[in-house]
């Protein structure tokens, strides 16, 4: 489906988090990553997008080797990681960055700015000598500049944008190739958010990181990401480039997602939005067949509620799982 | 005095930190009439939640300043003391939905009984008919009445944000103060609540005052938009004139910041950082990061009245 | 809230109770350095354990010597006339006589002008002879010119004439009086105010009794046997008063047991807060940290450990091994690091282990050990310190409540042994007020200091104590 060198592959990949009910209770379990598979290329961005429950922040948690997966693979550049042994993880953990939601609370606010940055490469045996050229280094590409003025300081003197920069500085320290972005603007204003977004995006066109950036608000993906991943409880239920999926959102729920978001129009205050009803299904029992059918107008009794769709691939690019696009797999 | 329904008029609120007074509202001064809606745009630290608080007088524990005239109806709030206003205005006649109010609901408390809970205080109104009461007001937001006797944490996000609203609601206020008020809710939930509150619109004649920093949220309800900043209103217009060209450069670079699903636009950022609120300068608050900044612009720019109801606080409309 | 050490030190001055308590600290750490380099320990307990007349020239029980400043009767201080020392009113003649012999006579004399008795009257002699004791006769004289003969003496080489103690003289004294005024002292007169009396009507009763003002006069008569005998004698005429602290019931000088107290105590109390402190971190963040079995172990022996009361098995063991006090301190420490602590710090650690940026650094790489303490304990300190100072003074009252119970070491010099040893005396029965007091106000301004110290940290490093 993609072309390109392959960076990472997910196969059926699961999360699920065993919980005890009462003192003797029955053993059940929260399916937050339930059946996930996607392959992302060197170099690309993927907006994963998904509302909370939707188990979006377990698999980027899952990804970067946070949680152990229940079953399924990663295969990072070939390598196996569900086979792990600890030389293997340090390895992926240098291949990997993590960019988290809040800023101020990424950053441990008894160390400066400079001993934040060092922390990963004392870890991961850097010399020091080179240690303090890329800190230099780093600061620079984040537009954290004068440098100097920034390396004796603790976070809490920085601001939400520019402890966002050194989070991001962190994360790229160790040159890796892949970068999970965790809803890395949401605590952010609005007019700082399309500053740290573009510089991500400008930092992944220059040193050819992949990107899978998390998050719950589809206006951003737009300028960000090379493709479009929509996820509804546990599960990845349409795949697509972005321009594609924004066009033409095929499953039911992303174009009720689509629909919900409101652009600056005077008009919207007299149009009622379409919603579907209903909440998002719970993760321990979700519902028999498609998991969004409880909602869905479109659902097909004796169908939805009885068999998972299948992926179905409806345009070049472009897959969707849903019943209603059975008949145009191409 | 004031012939227009809600009017404020020169709103002045400094309170006392350990390194100065903040001037968290800054002379504000708004009108709206019955039954319309003003969304109040700003971003974090410009104050605006130090606004929503003042017009219902919830007021830091270290306030320094607080004067000006709040009209309702005519009638100077300003002037009458704190039992007369909470005894006829608070919560009766103006009420508020706060920020992250969800979760703020007492965990030990049944909804049901919190809903009530300002009928019971203010008009002593007792527990029965106020449940009844509770009772309608759910069905009008949309929760199934059995709810009444549920706990907070039975509910979801959006149920407990309907409950918030709910309990703004219960006393057939006359303007409903919304502070960001699905900042922490999805986007379908979102979507719904903005359907819930349009559907109040239509059917009462309640203003609602939403503050928010989401350009887009905004549009939702406003019929008038106030664009604040360091304090002040920079920008005051109705909604068509002012989503479709915003006059303040503030107002214009927030509108270019915004990602949009449907226009194809590359969004903007706004270089630096929101003035603070201690120590504002002299000059016009947004020269610095204006791209149209001229040597006047080192003094106070006057408030610039274009139309009625639509004013800029800028030297490049100014005469 | 600064992190910069320099900012928060300045924060802790402008509070003005910081600086009394830090102030009070100083004073109490300058002692103890002075202390310990003037007085050694060794030497310490060996002055404090007595015997072999150390203390000999010491009154018993004295009290402070500064109380004379409050006092309207001037109470006596020691008044030692020593042969052996170059002193005004000390002479000493011999004159040989005959052959062999020789005749000594020591003349002895000091002014008394205080306005009580002294408390006891002591002559200590050492003599130098081959076979031949030498013999000698003392007698008194009083400032008007009374003349008394008081014993004869045959010495040996080293011994001591108990003149308070001498029950003969004791009744001559008072036979004297009795015929003198015409009265019977109502009281039993012994040797230390019949030799002082001023001699009338008042030293019928002892309420009354005044002491002569004025010159006093001992002379020793004698003969030495043998030529190059020679005889030495030290007279010591007891006050009541001693020194800065006084003295005790074996005529110690209380300052020195007040003065080691002092980096005795600081040291138990600060050793053990501190090491209970960061046993019991290191031991929550364990627990917290690799969670599952080995957290649910930690937490059952806590649990249980926290059940056992601890004064009772502290007291329990103590009456069956004697301590010495750093044996105490271990035993202390042992008893105390699964204590209440250890959940404290366990829960804050729960909650911190989940933060961001401990999750980003598990994602960099950081291995569990460099997690726990360079990342989250480090979180932890400043909350922790203020509750650390705080404790302190409770293990300085448990070492003096430890003594006081006589289940502390036996020989180190600590206040609480100094409150031990008046308690079994009966000291406040017999009205030696100021043996209690003295420990007890060191061990309440210890305290004092640490409080004080103590809340202005918890102040700062718990913001929402602050007031505005």
């Amino acid at each position: 489906m993609m072309s390109g060198e392959t960076l990472l592959s997910l196969i059926d990949l699961r999360k699920w988090y065993r919980i005890k009910r009462g003192l003797f209770g029955r053993i059940e379990y929260i399916r937050a990553v339930d059946g996930v598979s996607f392959t992302l290329n060197k170099g690309e961005a993927v907006s994963l997008v998904g509302e909370s429950g939707s188990g979006k922040t377990t698999l980027g948690r899952t990804i970067l080797g946070l949680e152990k997966p229940t079953s399924g693979k990663i295969i990072f550049e070939g390598k196996d990681l569900t086979e792990l042994d600890s030389k293997t993880m340090s390895w992926y953990r240098r291949e990997t960055g993590f960019v988290q939601q809040d800023p101020f609370g990424a950053l441990p606010p008894f160390m400066t700015i400079m001993r934040i940055l060092e922390e990963p490469m004392i870890i991961n045996k850097i010399e020091k000598k080179e240690r303090r050229e890329r800190i230099y280094k780093a600061l620079e590409e984040v537009r954290l500049t004068p440098v100097e003025d920034y390396l004796k300081k603790y976070p809490h003197m920085l601001s939400g944008g520019q402890q966002q920069r050194v989070v991001i500085a962190r994360a790229i320290i160790l040159n890796p190739k892949l970068i999970i972005a965790d809803e890395p603007v949401s605590m952010l204003d609005a007019s700082v958010r399309i500053e740290i977004l573009t510089l991500l995006r400008e930092l992944q066109k220059k040193h050819d990181l992949g990107i899978i950036y998390i998050t719950h608000d589809l206006s951003t993906t737009r300028y960000f990401s090379e493709w479009i991943y929509v996820m509804y409880a546990g599960k990845i239920i349409e795949k697509a480039r972005t321009q594609e999926m924004l066009k033409n959102p095929s499953h039911p729920y992303t174009k009720a997602l689509l629909q919900a978001i409101p652009d600056p129009d005077a008009k919207n205050r007299f149009i009622f939005r379409e919603i579907p009803p209903g909440e998002p299904p719970s993760l321990i029992n979700p519902p028999k067949g498609c998991r969004f059918h409880p909602r869905c107008v479109f659902a097909i009794k004796g169908l939805c509620d009885r068999k998972e769709p299948p992926e179905i691939n409806i345009e070049k690019d472009h897959l969707v799982s849903c019943w209603l696009y059975a008949d145009s797999n191409k | 005095m004031s012939d227009e329904f809600f009017e404020v008029e020169d709103l002045y609120m400094y309170y006392r930190t350990r390194i100065g007074p903040v001037k968290a509202v800054d002379g504000v001064s708004f009108s709206i009439n019955r039954g319309e809606t003003l969304a109040l745009i700003g971003e974090s630290g410009c104050g605006k939640s130090s606004l929503a608080k003042s017009l219902i007088r919830l007021l830091p524990r270290n306030v320094e300043i607080f004067k000006g005239h709040i009209y309702l109806d005519g009638e100077d709030l300003m002037k009458m003391s704190e039992s007369q206003f909470r005894k006829n205005i608070q919560w009766q006649r103006i009420s508020m939905v706060a920020q992250a109010a969800l979760n703020s609901l007492n965990p030990v408390i049944k909804v049901g009984e919190q809903v009530a809970e300002p009928l019971i205080i203010h008009k002593e109104v007792d527990k029965k008919t106020a449940l009844e009461r509770a009772r309608e007001v759910f069905s009008l937001v949309g929760i199934p009445e059995a709810f009444i006797d549920r706990y907070p944490f039975e509910l979801s996000g959006g149920m407990r944000q309907r409950t918030i609203i709910a309990m703004a609601l219960i006393m057939n206020p006359e303007i409903i103060i919304l502070d960001e008020p699905t900042s922490a809710l999805d986007v379908l939930t979102q979507a719904n609540i903005m359907n819930l509150l349009k559907k109040i619109r239509n059917e009462s004649n309640i203003s609602f005052i939403l503050i928010t920093h989401d350009v887009g949220l905004s549009s939702e309800l406003a019929d008038k938009v106030a664009v604040m900043y360091a304090g002040q209103i920079v920008e005051l217009g109705d909604a068509e004139n002012f989503y479709s060209s915003p006059l303040h450069p503030y107002s214009q670079k927030l509108m270019a910041s915004v990602p949009t699903l449907r226009r194809d636009k590359t969004p903007e950022y706004i270089p630096g950082a929101p003035l603070s609120l201690i120590n504002p300068p002299k000059s016009c608050r947004f020269a610095d990061r204006c791209p149209f900044k001229m040597e006047i612009c080192s003094k106070e720019p006057p408030v610039v009245s274009l139309e009625k109801g639509r004013f800029v606080r800028c030297w490049l409309h100014a005469k | 809230m600064s992190y910069r050490i320099k900012d928060q030190i300045k924060e802790l001055f402008q509070y003005k109770y910081a600086l009394i308590g830090i102030g009070i600290l100083l004073v109490l750490i300058g002692i103890s350095i002075y202390t310990v380099i003037a007085i050694p320990y060794h030497q310490a307990t060996y002055l404090w354990r007595g015997g072999e007349g150390i203390w000999l020239d010491y009154p018993r029980n004295a009290m402070p010597s500064w109380i004379n400043f409050f006092l309207p009767k001037k109470l006596p201080e020691t008044i030692i006339l020593d042969t052996q020392k170059t002193q005004k009113g000390v002479t000493k003649v011999i004159v040989p006589f005959g052959e062999q012999a020789s005749k000594v006579r020591i003349e002895l004399t000091f002014n008394y002008l205080y306005d009580d008795f002294p408390s006891e009257i002591n002559l200590f002699y050492s003599a130098k002879y081959n076979v031949s004791s030498p013999h000698l006769t003392i007698y008194w004289i009083k400032p008007e010119g009374q003349r008394f003969k008081l014993r004869e003496l045959t010495l040996r080489k080293n011994g001591a004439y108990y003149i308070s103690n001498d029950g003969k003289l004791a009744l001559n004294l008072q036979n004297y009086y009795s015929q003198k005024i015409g009265e019977e002292p109502n009281y039993v007169m012994s040797p230390e105010i019949g030799l002082f009396a001023v001699e009338d009507k008042s030293v019928s009763k002892l309420e009354t009794a005044t002491p002569l003002k004025g010159r006093y006069l001992m002379v020793i008569e004698g003969t030495l046997f043998e030529k190059n005998s020679d005889v030495n004698v030290k007279l010591v005429v007891y006050g009541k008063v001693y020194g800065a602290a006084g003295t005790d019931h074996l005529r110690r000088d209380l300052s020195i047991a007040l003065l080691w107290g002092t980096p005795i105590a600081l040291s138990f109390g600060v050793i053990a807060a501190l090491s209970i402190a960061m046993i019991q971190i290191i031991i929550a963040a364990i627990s917290a940290w690799f969670a599952g079995r080995v957290d649910f172990i930690v937490q059952k022996i806590t649990e249980v450990n926290m059940i056992l009361p601890f004064l009772p098995i502290l007291i329990m063991i103590s009456v069956f091994y004697s301590f010495s006090i750093w044996m105490l301190l271990v035993v202390v420490i042992a008893l105390s690091i699964f204590g209440s602590g250890v959940k404290t710090y366990r829960a804050v650690f729960l909650q911190i282990k989940e933060f961001p940026y401990v999750e980003a650094a598990k994602a960099y790489g950081a291995s569990s050990l460099r997690i726990v303490f360079l990342y989250i304990i480090p979180k932890v300190l400043p909350t922790i310190i203020p509750s650390l100072v705080l404790s302190v003074s409770d293990f300085v009252f448990l070492e003096a409540a430890m003594a006081l119970l006589g289940l502390g070491d036996p020989v180190a010099p600590t206040w609480g042994k100094i409150i031990e040893d008046a308690y079994s005396t009966g000291a406040l029965y017999k009205g030696y007020f100021y043996w209690v007091l003295e420990p007890s106000f060191l061990l309440i301004l210890t305290a004092l200091g640490f409080a004080l110290l103590g809340f202005s940290l918890d102040k700062i490093f718990n913001p929402r104590l602050k007031e505005r």
